[in-house]
């Protein structure tokens, strides 16, 4: 092992706050996108409706790279002042997840059976209140695995923020390059391994929502194996 | 209290329902009977605002239901005059329909603090006592998952009826049940005719249930009615040749 281990991984770990907080900021802003465009596009006002698929359509089917520039190059000319990197940084991955995140709020919404919108309806509750307390808190237990993904692709795409220079851990890394050339193959192994151990803070996370979700949905977790099983499982639930 | 004046429904080019005319009587209970497709259900899923008319109007106690007034005219109701009118009207529907992301206590009573304004400790009140009444006092912290078929349909109607609805729409409510569930139903049901003085409109294959507890059959194929009195009536004697030939075939099964 290099001598320079301790010092590559102490130079990354500077890079890690940015990274983090550039990765927890996008999240908050994907999650409140993704509902209002979710949403939005399932509203009965076409207008709402328009508006919504604009915005997934737009960063959806932009470059990524190419939005950060726009919002941290081209944006100040419009308006006169340059946003903070890191906080121009939580905005693009924001927008840019966010669209993709109202497609799982979408479908997610769409996927609870018709008969609970039936049995809201039957109990004369509004329009709000059937989404609100009805399907949206059966809706939210399936997107948890989908905004997974859509969180840990966010996490990496946090290295972009390396081209406007917001100091976390990919651009860390390119500073070592002149100077620890023989290590480089170690240095990008480090900074892997980051990304690495941070997804899987993200799914750690994630899957215990899900599994409580689940059982608020009064749902028997069930056992891997039995899933990839089914029918030929012995006791399978529902068989005759 | 429930009234259909012409009423047709459509879907493309299906008749499901055709030019319908029938008065169901404050606190009558009604019995649709009839071979699958032929409108029952229709009927209830359009007076429980699911389902609009294509043609005609339904009113409920006097009100147009799926469509308001204008001057002279009827026009399509909008939200606000849809939720006015469900106010009078509850439903029980075949796969219970429970949400399963409340348990059995709250399940009875977020529409009554939602809609009708009730403070929670009222709801909560009113909704133990439903429980009580239909036998699953125990059950109210419990998860609907947790609970049979017939359980689960027992705290549907406890649910409907926590709105205190003026007329109770039943959708086929036993026949998603295991055939032991179905009679402690059935019973509960009994009980609330002999108690209420609800109206109530009832799609179902219980024969034997129709004929105790009906004040009037009415017997649809092809969505109109082609028969209508009283159960001992229909059940004994039919006018029709295809009420005889639907009784046959639902009755003499083995």
């Amino acid at each position: 092992m290099s001598a320079n281990f301790g010092l590559i991984v102490s130079r990354i770990l500077e890079g890690l706050p940015t990274t983090v907080w550039a990765t927890l900021g996008g999240i908050a802003l994907t999650i409140v996108l993704s509902f209002a465009a979710g949403l939005g596009m399932l509203s009965r006002l076409a207008v709402v409706r328009w508006v919504s698929r604009f915005y997934v359509e737009i960063f959806r089917g932009t470059s990524e790279v190419v939005q950060l520039f726009w919002i941290f190059f081209a944006l100040p000319l419009l308006v006169g002042f340059q946003l903070v990197p890191l906080f121009a940084g939580i905005v693009v991955l924001g927008l840019n997840h966010g669209a993709y995140g109202g497609e799982i709020v979408r479908g997610a919404v769409q996927s609870v059976p018709r008969a609970q919108h039936e049995g809201a309806i039957a109990l004369n509750l509004s329009a709000a209140n059937r989404m609100v307390r009805v399907i949206l808190p059966q809706a939210v237990v399936e997107m948890i695995p989908p905004f997974n993904n859509l969180f840990i692709q966010l996490l990496k795409s946090s290295a972009l923020l390396v081209f406007i220079s917001a100091g976390e851990m990919t651009e860390i890394s390119e500073q070592l390059r002149p100077t620890l050339g023989p290590d480089l193959v170690l240095v990008y192994t480090v900074v892997l391994v980051f990304y690495l151990l941070l997804a899987i803070v993200i799914t750690v996370v994630m899957r215990q929502l899900e599994r409580v979700g689940a059982r608020r949905l009064g749902r028997v977790p069930r056992e891997r194996r039995r899933v990839l099983s089914r029918g030929h499982a012995p006791d399978s639930a529902g068989g005759l | 209290m429930v009234r259909f004046d012409t009423v047709a429904k459509r879907f493309g080019d299906t008749v499901v329902l055709d030019n319908l005319t029938f008065d169901v009587a404050p606190g009558e209970f009604v019995t649709l009977i009839g071979p699958s497709g032929s409108g029952k259900t229709t009927i209830l899923r359009l007076l429980m605002t699911l389902e609009r008319v294509t043609d005609g109007a339904v009113y409920v106690a006097g009100q147009p239901l799926s469509h308001m007034r204008k001057g002279d005219n009827l026009v399509p109701a909008s939200e606000k005059h849809l939720r006015a009118a469900r106010k009078r009207i509850g439903m029980v529907f075949q796969q219970f329909n429970l949400f399963p992301n409340m348990n059995v206590l709250r399940n009875l009573t977020e529409a009554p603090v939602r809609t009708l304004g009730k403070s929670r400790a009222e709801a909560e009140e009113r909704a133990r006592e439903l429980l009580d009444m239909v036998g699953l006092a125990e059950k109210a912290e419990a998860h609907p998952t947790q609970l049979s078929g017939g359980q689960q349909q027992r705290v549907a109607i406890a649910r409907a009826l926590a709105m205190d609805p003026k007329v109770l729409l039943l959708d086929e409510v036993t026949s998603a049940l295991d055939p032991e569930l179905v009679s402690g139903v059935l019973r509960l049901l009994e009980e609330l005719v002999r108690t209420t003085d609800i109206t109530f409109l009832c799609v179902t294959h219980e024969m034997q249930f129709a004929r105790d507890v009906s004040d009037r059959v009415m017997v649809l194929d092809g969505g109109r009615i082609i028969e209508d009195g009283e159960p001992e009536k229909i059940f004994t004697e039919p006018d029709n040749e295809r009420t005889r030939e639907f009784l046959h075939a639902v009755l003499d099964r083995p």
